[in-house]
């Protein structure tokens, strides 16, 4: 079974008279353990594309399949629910939560799955320390580097042992150094651990980190191919 | 499911963020609690005070005075012409079967003298019933009886003030003191009563047999004349039943035809005070209901601040909700923020509301009291509040969009 699995999804932004049509009939598989770039222009539709993927957005048409479950079928609160277990987010501007400690925002994804506050703590504590932020737990977002920030929202994406990482233009914010520390820590995740990463990217270096690279233009996808290691 | 416990912790950490804020909105809850707890302890003070002087009185009481008469078409006041004797009184004591007990009153002021003192006082000539008709209880030595009464001894009861000023802490009783040079032998003092519902001194004051009075100190306009007949009811449902009887049993007494007027009235004391005491409720009431508003606008105050503070946190919300916040999650983190703001001013408002009350009846003299129960009120009134206001941003925070809260600017 595909970790990802769309049929024809569909997505019309009702806006003016005709409407945008975000998505035309993209149908994609992700298996698990992938990879994949995902590239294109500024309103190619990659964005939204991630957003269902994400289940922070709704398809207007089409079928989404995560693990076999059938997104279209889940409420509201099974979506959250959907977003705690499976998917870690991490985004081009970090969204930390801001005047809160890094390890609070690492807590964050497990106080809403009703984890104990002692067991909340220590899986923080060892999220921060697997990425080499160990020392750094009681710092506010505003007291850390761009590239210390990225990896709190990383720990935070890590934390739920979820299977899949979203990252929407993880480096975008980042000078050229991160980025490729970023990068190669992804790269690691997905090559250790077997985690399932799906990256929106418009820059082709970054593109080079994953295996597979799909290209929207016009909410179509004209290219999906394998990255060609040298 | 999001713990109750960690919600708090969120919300507490909201609050101190913005310390100005949150502080000035709590100041409407604080004035509110404060003014309501201050207002109840304004009316439960006032009518405890009430209740305290109807006691004071004697309970169940009836008083019956002398009437306007008409003499020569010229119709005088209540009380101007005696008309009551007392073998009127004797005689409601004997027939009414509403009545428990009745005293007769033939009062005035005398000057009195103990050694070298001098004190001018009311004198109440009375019978031994008095003690029992005004709840009055000795404080020490005895009560005249009816052999007093009959043989017109002089002995005297003296009230408490009489006492302070005449004998000062010397025990009075067993004494000789002089009333309108007339010697009367002190036989016991009274407890101390306090003021009258009219704001008199109710202490400064001596007992004396009535017939000693009619005789001895004041004279009478006719045989066994007395100014006032109080009459005690045997319970406050026989109030009514007693001043039938009275009127009826008097009428016949004075041969009052039926269509003439009375030449004596009766007033119902305890019914007066009752209305008195009933007003003061319904004053509590009004006052509490005005110092609500004052929290009811202390709680707009909160959902005002609470609406901006959702707009302001619209990101932090779509973070929340994209790593896994349920929509009752969101709603419970706003209502419990809103709670907090309400329920820390609400224990403000206490302090605030007990020292406001102690400081009117310190600057002000009025009494005040705090009662338990408008505190618990005035408490839950302000979580309800909280709840209530708190609702309607909470839920507009739970209703938004993940992706649009993400992308909030």
């Amino acid at each position: 079974m595909a970790l990802i699995e769309t049929r024809n999804l569909n997505k019309i932004y009702a806006l003016g008279d005709e409407g945008v049509h975000a998505l035309v009939d993209v149908s994609v598989t992700v298996e698990d353990g992938e990879f994949v770039a995902i590239m294109g222009p500024s309103g190619s539709g990659k964005s939204t594309f991630m957003n269902v993927i994400g289940c922070l957005d709704e398809p207007t048409s089409g079928q989404y399949l995560l693990e076999g479950i059938d997104i279209g079928k889940l409420n509201r609160n099974e979506l959250a629910e959907i977003r705690n277990k499976k998917i870690g987010f991490v985004f081009q501007g970090f969204n930390l939560l801001p005047r809160t400690s890094a390890i609070e925002n690492v807590e964050l994804p497990m106080l809403y799955n009703g984890t104990a506050p002692a067991e909340r703590r220590r899986q923080a504590i060892a999220s921060l320390k697997a990425l080499g932020l160990e020392g750094r737990e009681h710092h506010h977002p505003n007291q850390l580097s761009g590239g210390q920030q990225q990896r709190v929202a990383i720990a935070r994406a890590l934390v739920n042992r979820a299977p899949l990482i979203l990252a929407d233009e993880p480096t975008g914010n980042l000078d050229t150094k991160t980025s490729i520390e970023i990068m190669e820590l992804l790269v690691r995740l997905n090559d250790e651990s077997g985690i399932t990463i799906l990256l929106v990217t418009h820059e082709p270096d970054i593109a080079t980190y994953s295996k597979r690279t799909v290209r929207f233009l016009d909410g179509k996808i004209i290219s999906d191919e394998l990255v060609k290691k040298t | 499911m999001i713990g109750i416990p960690s919600t708090f912790k969120i919300s507490f950490r909201a609050l101190r963020v913005n310390k100005m804020r949150s502080s000035l909105t709590m100041l409407g809850i604080i004035i509110g609690v404060g003014a309501v707890i201050t207002m109840l302890a304004v009316g439960t003070g006032a009518s405890a005070r009430i209740s305290q002087q109807i006691a004071s009185v004697g309970s169940n009481l009836i008083i019956v005075l002398p009437g306007s008469t008409t003499s020569g078409g010229i119709r005088t006041g209540f009380g101007s012409q005696p008309t009551l004797t007392k073998d009127d009184a004797d005689a409601i004591e004997k027939e009414c079967p509403a009545v428990a007990a009745v005293a007769p009153n033939l009062n005035g002021t005398a000057q009195i003298v103990f050694g070298n003192q001098n004190w001018s006082t009311a004198v109440y000539g009375t019978a031994a019933s008095f003690l029992e008709v005004r709840d009055w209880p000795l404080h020490s030595g005895r009560n005249f009886t009816e052999q007093d009464v009959r043989s017109a001894t002089k002995v005297c009861l003296l009230g408490q003030t009489v006492q302070d000023n005449l004998f000062g802490s010397m025990d009075p009783v067993g004494q000789i003191i002089r009333i309108k040079k007339l010697p009367f032998l002190v036989i016991g003092i009274l407890e101390r009563k306090g003021q009258s519902p009219m704001g008199q001194d109710q202490d400064d004051v001596i007992f004396i047999p009535v017939t000693t009075a009619q005789k001895k100190i004041f004279g009478t306009a006719f045989p066994g004349m007395v100014r006032t007949i109080m009459v005690k009811a045997k319970s406050t449902q026989d109030l009514d039943a007693a001043e039938q009887q009275i009127i009826a049993l008097l009428r016949q007494r004075h041969h009052i035809g039926p269509k003439a007027d009375s030449d004596f009235s009766t007033r119902n004391l305890t019914q007066m005070m009752q209305v008195a005491e009933q007003s003061t409720k319904v004053m509590t009431l009004l006052l509490g209901a005005i110092a609500s508003v004052s929290l009811l606008v202390g709680g707009i105050g909160i959902m005002n601040i609470m609406l901006v503070s959702v707009t302001e946190r619209t990101r932090e919300i779509g973070i929340r909700m994209a790593v896994g916040a349920k929509t009752m999650d969101i709603r419970l983190q706003f209502i419990i923020e809103a709670l907090s703001l309400s329920l820390i001013g609400g224990l403000m408002g206490i302090i605030i509301g007990i020292s406001g009350s102690k400081l009117l009846s310190i600057l002000a003299g009025w009494s005040t009291i705090v009662s338990p129960l408008s505190v618990l009120l005035a408490f839950g009134f302000s979580g309800l509040v909280g709840i209530f206001f708190g609702f309607y941003p909470a839920y507009k925070a739970s209703l938004l969009n993940p992706i649009d809260a993400l992308h909030y600017e």
